[in-house]
């Protein structure tokens, strides 16, 4: 279906090649995981299965891609529209029209397909796609799972062989992403399209997919069954990680694989590991009642939280639960209809903005919205300035948080991990006791996000309240001493990260699935079999 | 009889062109009176049917600022009577003083006395004016904008979809403003000069719009996008010269007719021809589109009905003006109330029509099906 000859490619001006010499054939009906680092070139890997890559980027491919026989080179992206379907990582951004049934029939009207074909796939991709209730729905109230079924929905309508999705879980809460996941799956099983997608949270496709290309980032690629790859790469979801740990042969690649195996390792473990409850001093913030709403839609409806230094918090729940809009009361810069919020005595609300911030530091979800200078000298300099720090202050932070940022670079031009860091640093300048995170996974890699987590105990060590609003499940298991869950503006769960994410099935993560739940992590697992062994 | 009426009555939308033909007849027959009562009973007809066949969406919903800004034209035409003289009549009800202008700007007279008559113009006139407005705003409300921009001829479909994403742009935009304002308050909010403060949005912004623009152009040709439109260059040409041809004769044909001392060939014959000549490229283009559309909306009775209300409404009040102009534009020189007749006052009236000669449109979500099937299940 898709061959890829000797492909290379690399912007002009540029030294090193984003792809160097891949060959690579994918047959009919599989389902294909593509992981790496970011900016490792999966993007432009999947670009160049319908020709994006070259013809829309700019920039030199090398060898050849054909698509059914069909070299890309030769015709324009426009011209692959019937074989292969693109879908972006941000399904807002790709849509055309403002309806749900428009946006499927677009593709369509493009094709020219007669009128009673187009209702009818219409009709058939609402119902294959369960969203056939949305149908006159304005696609910017849709939640994040609903726009990504959408934006799935309006590719399949022109009925593709190739689906070439990128990241479509990144943003998604686990139900909507299991939800998107198994879509995917039907796709396989039942129309025999072959899939192509790009994760960065792998342990949600690996059950899924028949073969795995890593991209490790130096150009060239590692293809196998999923089992095959996992035991070259660096990065890897925690079951595998789990499954090195214990030896098995072959690697697990489902919770079910590693639970029928997991009998035997148990033994070998030592108690289950001691969570030490450190003794929570007074509260660093104090909230009662907190109550938010944007006209007729509630967002937060009476939250009391207390914050403690020293200690991590995860907000988690689905999209749209409140947990952004809590966190910006929180931090005084948001709406707060009702309640109160007390740091040191003062309600941030009532503060300037400049003196909220000393209080309580937010990381927003697009954390790029608080870079507009060219540099990260700049950047760093501007944050002295704007948070009264001796210079060079911002810079110190930044330096402990991802050491060696060229000073010189863009902020664009930082991978994402950096890019947060740099935002963490300027935020932290100004020194505030409690530091707010909303969605800081987004778009991280395996690599990144130990680094993060790093950065989060780090803080936590210094004494700071840390709040962590995010989907990542296995994040959380490894950072958070304390989850909350949020549903409808309310808090339905909240105590220690073990009890919380145990208890739940939708929650839980891998290593607590496999071996129950007083184990949270890989990190655990080792500990307790260093401690068995010793 | 009943099933057919039935039929007729199932909740759809109507194709928006029979909403636009509707208020603007609506819109001519206001510019025909300022009869002050007439005017108000346009916009009742047009605030009843607005009232009963919009729906939830938003463009729907901004009805209510048309409202507002047809009082602020009223009050603004009035304002500039008492601002730029208004002595014409003999009933004096404000004296202000003048101020004097220097020997250039003869003619343009500051504050001064005040007529009633001369307010009472203003008044008339800025309503006639917040009618028309108000009109407009009613078809905006009951006609879905993108899909008037979807029943436009395929020839056309290029711009349309060029509309259609710039229209999607702004509240993007206003979106991104927002969220980059929060977040410069993160930092420490408007602190530092103004144009260090401005330059901080700007940048965040400008560049959230770029990398959308990609992300939808990139999204947009990879579903084909523009594949079925590519025709020779020659067709192109011949197309397009018909078309701008056609048109120049429509420009000249208009100005002609308007324009009483051109020669008269100019007037009737020339523009014919343009128009015939327009269409004739339009046919041809349009031809060349091998691109379908989705549910296209159609015209049938419902449409007819709606549209004949409007024209019916501009017919009416053309037809009274040559036979009673004096209760259709109320002397200003005696100050007396303005009388209204039954026949224009009858002929407004045509309007109300399509509020309940039409079929009511749909909800924008299909959420009633599932309250229905609700209680069955219960009952199983």
């Amino acid at each position: 279906m898709i061959e890829l000859d000797h492909v290379g490619f690399w912007y002009h001006g540029q030294t090193d090649p984003v792809l160097e010499d891949i060959t690579l054939s994918i047959g009919e009906g599989e389902l294909v995981l593509l992981a790496g680092r970011t900016g490792a070139g999966k993007s432009t890997l999947l670009g160049t299965i319908n020709g994006l890559v070259p013809h829309f980027t700019g920039g030199h491919l090398a060898g050849s891609v054909t698509v059914d026989g069909v070299a890309t080179s030769s015709r324009p992206p426009r011209e692959f529209a019937h074989l292969v379907g693109m879908v972006g990582q941000d399904p807002l951004a790709g849509f055309v029209t403002d309806t749900v049934e428009e946006e499927l029939a677009y593709g369509m009207e493009q094709l020219g397909l007669a009128p009673q074909v187009m209702r009818r796939r219409v009709e058939e991709t609402l119902d294959l796609l369960g969203i056939a209730d949305l149908r006159r729905r304005a696609l910017r109230a849709l939640s994040g799972g609903q726009q990504q079924r959408v934006a799935i929905g309006s590719v399949l309508t022109t009925h593709p062989r190739i689906l070439v999705l990128d990241e479509p879980t990144s943003a998604l809460d686990p139900t909507a992403a299991e939800d998107v996941l198994a879509t995917l799956a039907r796709l396989v099983q039942d129309l025999g399209t072959t899939v192509v997608m790009a994760e960065h949270r792998m342990e949600r496709v690996i059950p899924f997919a028949d073969r795995m290309i890593y991209v490790p980032g130096d150009g060239s690629v590692i293809d196998g069954t999923p089992a095959e790859v996992l035991e070259l790469t660096p990065i890897a979801p925690p079951i595998v990680q789990l499954g090195r740990l214990a030896g098995w042969q072959p690697l697990p690649m489902s919770v079910r694989d590693a639970r029928r195996r997991a009998g035997a390792l148990r033994p070998r473990l030592a108690a289950s590991p001691q969570r030490t409850e450190p003794v929570a001093g007074p509260p660093v913030l104090t909230s009662s009642g907190v109550v938010v709403r944007y006209g007729p839609t509630v967002a937060v409806r009476g939250v009391d939280l207390d914050l403690h230094g020293g200690k991590v918090m995860a907000i988690m729940g689905r999209n749209g639960s409140g947990k952004s809009s809590l966190l910006w009361a929180l931090q005084g810069s948001g709406p707060r209809q009702a309640g109160t919020v007390r740091v040191d005595g003062a309600d941030p609300h009532e503060l300037s903005s400049a003196k909220a911030r000393k209080l309580v530091g937010l990381v927003p979800q697009t954390a790029s919205d608080l870079l507009y200078l060219e540099t990260v000298a700049a950047e760093c300099a501007a944050a002295d300035i704007e948070s009264d720090a001796e210079p060079g202050h911002c810079r110190a932070l930044l330096d402990r948080l991802a050491p060696g940022v060229d000073a010189e670079k863009h902020p664009r031009d930082l991978s994402e991990g950096q890019r947060l860091a740099l935002v963490l640093a300027v935020q932290l300048s100004a020194a505030p006791r409690i530091m707010l995170l909303d969605e800081p996974t987004r778009g991280l890699d395996y690599t990144a996000k130990t680094a993060l987590g790093r950065m989060i105990a780090g803080l936590a060590e210094e004494g700071r309240a840390v709040v962590v609003a995010t989907h990542d499940v296995e994040f959380v298991a490894t950072v958070a001493d304390r989850v909350i869950v949020m549903a409808e503006g309310e808090i339905v769960s909240d105590g220690p990260a073990v009890e919380v994410l145990g208890s739940s099935p939708a929650f839980a993560p891998q290593v607590t699935k496999v071996l129950g739940p007083d184990w949270l992590t890989v990190a655990d697992v080792e500990t307790a079999i260093r401690q068995g062994v010793s | 009889m009943r099933g057919v009426f039935a039929t007729y009555l199932l909740p759809r939308d109507l194709h928006p062109a029979a909403w636009w033909v509707w208020a603007l007849g609506l819109a001519v027959a206001a510019s025909r009176t300022t009869n002050p009562w007439l005017l108000l009973t346009i916009v009742a007809v047009a605030c009843y049917v607005v009232v009963s066949r919009r729906t939830d969406a938003p463009w729907a919903l901004a009805f209510r600022i048309y409202l507002y800004l047809g009082l602020v034209i009223i009050a603004v035409r009035v304002f500039f009577r008492i601002v730029f003289g208004g002595a014409e009549g003999s009933t004096i009800v404000l004296s202000l003083p003048e101020i004097p202008l220097p020997a250039w700007a003869a003619g343009i007279r500051l504050f001064g006395d005040v007529s009633a008559e001369s307010l009472l113009g203003g008044l008339y006139d800025g309503l006639r004016l917040a009618t028309m407005v108000i009109c407009l705003g009613a078809a905006n409300a009951l006609a879905n904008p993108k899909r008037l921009l979807k029943a436009m001829p395929p020839a056309l479909y290029e711009v349309g979809t060029a509309v259609i994403v710039a229209l999607s742009v702004f509240p993007q935009l206003a979106e991104s403003v927002l969220r980059v304002r929060q977040a410069r308050k993160l930092r420490g909010g408007a602190s530092g000069k103004r144009f260090r403060a401005l330059h901080a949005i700007i940048i965040p912004v400008l560049e959230d719009a770029l990398d959308r623009s990609l992300r939808l152009a990139a999204s947009m040709d990879s579903r084909g996008y523009g594949r079925a439109g590519r025709v020779e260059a020659r067709a192109r040409l011949f197309t397009g010269t018909l078309m701008i041809v056609g048109l120049l004769g429509v420009c000249v044909g208009v100005y002609a007719t308007l324009d009483g001392s051109t020669p008269r060939f100019l007037a009737g014959p020339v523009l014919f021809t343009g128009v015939a000549i327009a269409l004739v490229g339009f046919r041809l283009a349009g031809k060349r589109v091998k691109r379908t559309r989705y549910r296209p909306d159609r015209w049938r009775l419902a449409e007819v009905v709606v549209a004949l209300s409007g024209i019916a409404v501009a017919v009416v009040l053309f037809a009274s003006s040559s036979v009673d102009p004096t209760n259709l534009n109320p002397s200003l020189i005696d100050l007396s109330w303005p009388l209204l007749s039954w026949v224009p006052l009858a002929g407004v009236l045509f309007g109300v029509l399509p509020s309940f000669l039409t079929p009511p449109p749909l909800p924008p979500f299909a959420e009633q099906e599932t309250q229905s099937t609700e209680p069955e299940r219960v009952a199983a």
